[in-house]
């Protein structure tokens, strides 16, 4: 992976520096918070319902074992033995106390690491696919792009005070895994005719307010061309994207309301100028780049212990089922490691657990680890005959969870437990249905089910992309649920159908429970998946289930 | 164009350094705990204790009103999300529920 060179260093030490001093000047009294609050978000630290909130950039989801002891370093000494892993592939702390937030920031320097632009109206953490550099579909590894997409994106001074934030997902697969269709700018790698590798351009996706699918502005764009031509886009975007309205200035609605066409003639305009300036530094930067993306030395071994532990171990065999994914090397596997044990907070570790991921990375994943958006962690590259060793450590500290892409496998926001911009709780709802369900001993029968909530209508929880999406609201001074069906986050992306009134805190498990009874009736077979059956259905079965008064009261 | 009539308020902020929910006094502090804030029941009173912490940037952060209800052991909060200003989180006893 990559490490920073001395120029990387230097600059982050200095953004240290500066913000330790800006701290200071804050509790002196010679800022005010109107002075302040800009520069503490340029630095990652929101202020938030109960304490400080520092969010840390985690680049394309990528850690090695030192960052991982790092972070997790942060969480004993500095907040409170945990951190949230966020749909952004970041980190959050909830508890840091303003006048430790420089130390922090210098120990995250320490590995390489920091909060720059992880907040504010600039272009956020570059997201990609978790499984880059593994996944056996894959084209090539986005994530040397991803690095030079942020070595470029970092203090571009153009790109300081965009219109809104603006967020870019990357990936290398035909499966889409980072939600590239959900991002103001969502690239895919493809090849055209001749075989050359390029990117499917996609602009003007995202979630929030006015959720959009995003579109194809360019089919194919060649490698070389890749950083003009974003510069153009945002270029674009930041002279013609509106400030005079905050829920109207992200490029979703710009691209709406300038139309596709007009916008990509922009954008084409504005690329023929900067082309010429892009003389191919950047390209030797990024052969650079991908020496240090260089795959691990795959090893030949046998995998006959690990059927043998698989046929031999019903609860292992469970585990294999659900949390490996088929990868690119022979004898190879992905561990996508769940954080969402039924009942736990989902995206949340504990400095112990984040301990035991870095060993195991360490010692049988080559040094590698992935968030994903999903709120889990990847041990990308572990072979098979390691994994009943890893499993039976994950197993020891409660990371042995066998739910992957299951229903308690749910995205969830911070809601209003921590976030002072939720209009609701999300994190006991995720609870209570994963604990519901488990009770119920369904989750493997009912399959692939993607339950994604949002504490509030900006939607960090992903909820309209969600299979069945939950977003919590006021309604009258009381927390209030109302749910989307439908939503697909992959590359057939859908934004999911609003199923009707919403339903109070202790009616929403329910209601979860007879869409699920209602798709386990429907289905036509156990292989037709909760999205299938609605794909086939539509809304109308669904809605009977949750409204079954409502019908009652048509039919009489 | 009709107002609404008052309802009581308490003054609410979070603290400068520690981030965490405060609440002020009758005597001019600021309190973790709701039950010993000043309710205030009139409208002018309210918007000048209001200016009075907002006068305090290197106390308290974001210094704003909330409806509260008088009850035997002092304020306590009407809306939920006051509720929970008052507590900390509801997965894990952490913050003012955990007396921090």
């Amino acid at each position: 992976m990559y490490t920073y060179n001395e120029f990387d260093n230097a600059f982050v030490r200095e953004r240290v520096a500066q913000f330790r001093q800006q701290v200071e000047r804050r509790i002196d009294g010679s800022l005010t918070e109107d002075e302040f609050k800009p520069l503490r978000l340029m630095n990652g630290l929101y202020l938030q319902l109960h304490a400080y909130m520092l969010r840390v950039a985690i680049p394309y989801g990528t850690l090695d074992s030192a960052k991982m002891r790092q972070l997790a370093y942060l969480a004993e000494r500095w907040d409170k033995g945990y951190g949230h892993f966020t749909t952004r592939q970041n980190i959050q702390y909830n508890w840091p106390k303003l006048a430790d937030v420089p130390d922090m920031l210098d120990a995250l320097a320490d590995v390489g690491m920091h909060a720059i632009q992880t907040s504010g109206n600039t272009i956020r953490n570059v997201t990609a696919d978790h499984f880059a550099g593994a996944a056996a579909d894959e084209i090539a590894d986005p994530r040397p792009v991803a690095e030079l997409l942020r070595q470029w994106s970092t203090d571009h001074p153009e790109f300081q005070f965009l219109p809104r934030k603006f967020k870019i997902a990357i990936t290398g697969s035909p499966n889409d895994r980072a939600v590239t269709k959900a991002h103001d700018i969502g690239l895919r790698m493809v090849r055209n005719d001749a075989g050359e590798p390029g990117f499917e351009v996609i602009v003007g996706g995202g979630l929030g307010r006015t959720p959009m699918v995003g579109q194809i502005i360019r089919d194919f764009l060649p490698r070389e061309d890749l950083l003009p031509y974003v510069e153009a886009i945002v270029s674009v975007y930041n002279l013609l994207g509106r400030r005079d309205n905050k829920y109207k200035a992200r490029i979703k609605i710009t691209v709406a309301e300038n139309g596709l066409d007009t916008y990509r003639d922009l954008v084409e305009a504005r690329f023929a100028e900067l082309r010429p300036a892009f003389s191919g530094v950047d390209q030797e930067l990024l052969a650079g780049i991908e020496a240090e993306f260089a795959p691990p030395a795959f090893r030949d071994a046998s995998t006959d212990g690990y059927e043998a532990h698989r046929a031999a171990n019903p609860a292992f065999r469970a585990w294999t089922d659900t949390n490996l994914t088929e990868h690119r090397a022979p004898g190879y596997a992905i561990v996508s490691v769940s954080l969402k044990a039924h009942g736990a907070t989902p995206g949340d570790a504990s400095a112990e657990q984040m301990r035991v991921l870095a060993d195991l990375a360490e010692r049988f994943g080559h040094d590698e680890l992935r968030i994903s958006h999903e709120q889990n962690v990847i041990l990308p590259h572990v072979h098979k005959s390691d994994l009943p060793q890893v499993y039976a450590t994950l197993r020891a500290h409660g990371l042995a969870t066998a739910n992957i892409g299951l229903i308690s496998d749910i995205i969830a926001c911070p809601g209003m437990d921590y976030c002072a911009l939720a209009t609701a709780r999300s994190i006991p709802i995720a609870q209570e249905i994963a604990t519901h369900f488990d009770a119920l001993k369904l989750e493997h029968d009912i399959g692939p089910l993607k339950i994604k909530i949002s504490g509030c209508i900006n939607a960090c929880g992903h909820h309209h992309v969600g299979h069945i999406g939950i977003l919590g609201l006021d309604r009258a001074g009381v927390e209030n649920y109302q749910i989307t069906l439908g939503g697909d986050g992959t590359e057939t992306a859908t934004i999911g159908e609003r199923a009707g009134p919403g339903f109070s805190a202790d009616q929403i498990i329910p209601a979860v429970e007879r869409l699920v009874m209602a798709y386990l009736d429907l289905r036509d077979s156990a292989d037709e998946t909760f999205l299938q059956t609605y794909r086939r259905l539509g809304l109308t079965p669904f809605k009977a289930a949750l409204y079954p008064d409502q019908e009652k009261r048509h039919a009489a | 164009m009709t107002r609404r009539p008052f309802t009581p308020k308490v003054v609410t902020a979070n603290a400068l350094l520690e981030g965490d929910a405060v609440w002020l006094t009758e005597d001019d502090r600021w309190t973790r705990d709701i039950a010993d804030a000043e309710l205030i029941e009139d409208e002018a009173v309210a918007e000048d204790r209001l200016l009075f912490a907002i006068s305090q940037p290197d106390v308290v952060v974001g210094a704003y009103l909330a409806d509260a209800k008088p009850t035997d052991t002092g304020p306590a909060p009407i809306h939920f999300r006051e509720a929970f200003r008052t507590r900390g989180p509801s997965n894990y006893a952490h913050g003012k529920q955990a007396g921090e």
